[in-house]
């Protein structure tokens, strides 16, 4: 009896470790561990790397440039891996319909990572076989850390739309077109200052992500500054991410007034449901990882209701009308600010083949080298952000913005 | 008031613990092997009522009912099909196919519902409580799972006590070959202690759904390792055993979260546990059972 429950408790532990050992704060471990969920599944699952793989789009493949895309097209993550497919899409045939980028033809190809570091690198190496010659992706922070890894040793072009951790742009050869996980904390703390939205303030954040307790440092450390009261700051793992009870009681038992979210919409449905049953009605403020959050099935979006998160785009802009609207008729759904990031990326990519002028059919790593040059070079009107520039570092330099769901919709502030 | 409120919800997530720890412990004490897919029929459970309830639009009660019946089936399937023909096999080999069954399971969840998340509606229909001038409320979701679960325990020890099927599951629980002797169906014993565990999974997976709304393929999983510590912890085999370990679990757990680090949870749950293990093997409630050589 005793050899079983010691069998079975071995066995149990192991299952936890594997749950727990995904979401690493460095590359290496990120690279090594799993994220938990898709642990907890073990192997692949029949929606794996290659499960869904966009079309080329337009012209015909012979001296394209080929554009690799990385995202979680599936999981729990799946909303802005979706989204950052379609607005890569979306880009390349604009680009290819005005004639492409100096004549030369863009072609795309979109691989599922599931929000995986390890499935993400998978999916890359099938991009690379595939012949591509710079990188859109990885769309998530944990897996596009472990492909920048990959990407730096083959000297592969990377510009990651919206991997956030300040370690996805750490090798040369990776950009971004997000803002980095502390300057979204610290423009949280400023917007939530200068506007004066609260005093007190409660964070609830997913000390198991990179994204997560980047943001929240950053947000705690330039709170002080603004003179705002972190009176309340409570983790959760992402073992742990379905009961914020005790969370959100310490929250409101300390008198918060705004509830700082730095984390992924689908916890952030979850709490916003939890909170709505205590009666529990502070400011609800998040960061790019709460676009999305009007997409979880079956959530009622008037728990959404005020809520504020920061983000580079809206729908209701004047200056992203237009591609809203040609997103929608493709797409059949709104774009949300990763379909923007993307869409850019792919503009910076046009940019960056245009100044650099390098040849169509160049090998990745002589594109590379143009473009590491290149892009410091260049200057976007993109979505999200005018006069978008870009330093040695990776990092873009842009405005921010918050908005407000009003209506079931995103309002700019 | 806060720590009445901790308290309270302390119980209720070790209430849910408790209901499914008593389908590890029913299991083990009367098949003697770790059903380790019990877990994932939770959460099978869970599917069921969303398809009913939210895609069908049917009533909360009729989702839950057909839960039940789709668990049962499935545990006693699964009993039938992947552990009978391994009655007399090594109990190693038993565990690992029991792991194989649960990934098979949420494979399965992932490939006909996707990996996305979904909001659960709530089945639970009776309204929270408001005390103490509204500081100190408590979720309808709160009180059925507590009543729940007393509910369940109470007629879980009647059923066992009382009735000649429930006699039969402690005759084979005591000694498996003297059973046969006296007549009792060993097989047919052990498919009616799947059918209630399973059962049971559906309730447990209504009540976590419906308190934590969020469904995915690997809903079960987490609850269903915690369940298996509370089970151990409780005494394994031991009914009350499963209920006193799901509430001390939750309650530990709730009241780490709050006082000392909501981070450090699950390392102070799980240290708990090995230090439970070293002062009594067998667990609170655990027989001390001299192994024969």
């Amino acid at each position: 009896m005793k050899k079983l429950i010691t069998l079975g408790l071995t066995a149990a532990m192991v299952a936890s470790l594997t749950a727990c050992g995904g979401n690493g704060g460095d590359a290496t471990t990120a690279a090594a561990g799993g994220d938990a969920t898709t642990a907890a599944a073990g192997g692949d699952t029949t929606t794996a790397a290659g499960g869904a793989s966009a079309d080329n789009s337009g012209a015909g493949a012979e001296g394209a440039f080929k554009i690799g895309v990385i995202g979680p097209l599936t999981g729990p993550a799946a909303a802005y891996g979706i989204a950052v497919q379609n607005g890569a899409d979306l880009a390349v045939k604009e680009i290819n319909a005005a004639g492409g980028a100096n004549g030369v033809m863009l072609e795309m190809n979109a691989q599922d990572d599931e929000h995986d570091p390890q499935k993400s690198v998978n999916a890359y190496n099938t991009l690379k076989d595939w012949g591509a010659q710079a990188i859109v992706g990885s769309t998530t922070s944990d897996p596009c850390i472990a492909v920048a890894a990959e990407t730096s040793n083959d000297n592969m072009f990377q510009i990651t739309p919206s991997g956030s951790a300040v370690e996805c742009v750490a090798p040369e050869n990776v950009f971004r077109v997000c803002f980095a996980d502390p300057d979204q904390g610290t423009a949280s703390a400023v917007y939530i200052g200068e506007n004066k939205l609260a005093t007190k303030i409660a964070v609830i954040y997913d000390s198991s992500t990179t994204y997560s307790s980047g943001i929240r440092e950053a947000f705690v450390k330039e709170a002080a500054n603004q003179g705002l009261e972190v009176v309340a700051d409570e983790a959760f793992t992402a073992d742990n991410a379905t009961d914020f009870s005790v969370q959100l009681d310490k929250a409101k038992e300390a008198g918060a007034e705004l509830v700082f979210l730095p984390i992924y919409y689908q916890e952030a449905s979850v709490i916003l449901k939890q909170a709505s049953d205590k009666d529990f009605a502070p400011i609800f403020f998040g960061c790019d990882g709460m676009d999305g959050i009007l997409t979880v099935k079956n959530f009622d979006t008037a728990l959404a209701e005020g809520l504020m998160l920061l983000t580079p785009f809206s729908t209701t802009e004047e200056s992203s009308k237009a591609f809203t609207e040609a997103y929608v008729a493709a797409y059949g759904i709104e774009p949300n600010q990763f379909a923007a990031d993307s869409y850019d990326a792919v503009y910076a990519i046009k940019a960056a083949l245009e100044k650099s002028g390098v040849a169509a059919d160049a090998d990745f790593s002589t594109v590379c080298d143009a473009f590491k040059t290149a892009m410091t070079e260049i200057t976007i009107d993109g979505l999200t952000g005018e006069g978008m520039t870009w330093n040695a570092a990776g990092e873009p330099d842009k405005a921010p913005k918050a908005v407000k769901i009003v209506n079931g919709v995103y309002e700019m502030q | 008031m806060s720590f009445l409120s901790y308290l309270i919800s302390g119980i209720s997530l070790g209430s849910i613990y408790a209901i499914i720890a008593l389908g590890y412990t029913m299991v083990y004490g009367i098949a003697r092997m770790l059903n380790f897919a019990h877990g994932d029929i939770i959460m099978v459970g869970g599917f069921a009522i969303f398809t009913m309830v939210s895609t069908l639009g049917m009533a909360p009660m009729v989702g839950i009912l057909t839960a039940i019946v789709v668990c049962t089936v499935l545990g006693v399937t699964i009993e039938f099909v992947a552990y009978r023909p391994l009655r007399g096999a090594s109990s190693l080999a038993v565990l690992i196919t029991a792991i194989g069954v649960s990934y098979l399971l949420q494979n399965l969840a992932l490939l006909i519902f996707g990996s996305n998340a979904r909001q659960f509606t709530s089945v639970v229909t009776v309204p929270g409580l408001k005390l103490a001038g509204g500081r100190l409320s408590i979720s309808g979701e709160t009180i059925v799972t507590i009543v729940v679960c007393i509910v369940i325990m109470a007629g879980l020890t009647g059923f066992i006590n009382k009735t000649k099927v429930g006699q039969a599951m402690l005759a084979v629980s005591e000694d498996r070959g003297a059973a046969t002797l006296m007549g009792i169906n060993v097989n047919r014993t052990i498919a009616i202690t799947f059918a209630i565990g399973s059962a049971l999974a559906a309730i447990a997976g209504a009540l976590l759904c419906s308190t934590y709304p969020s469904l995915t393929p690997y809903t079960g999983s987490m609850p269903g390792i915690k369940a298996f510590v509370a089970a151990v912890f409780g005494g394994i085999g031991s009914i009350p055993g499963a209920l006193i370990g799901g509430i001390i679990l939750g309650v530990v757990e709730n009241l780490s979260k709050a006082y000392i680090s909501s981070q450090l949870s699950d390392a102070i749950v799980f240290s708990l546990l090995i230090i439970i293990l070293l002062v009594r093997p067998t667990g609170i409630l655990g027989k001390k059972i001299n192994e024969k050589v």
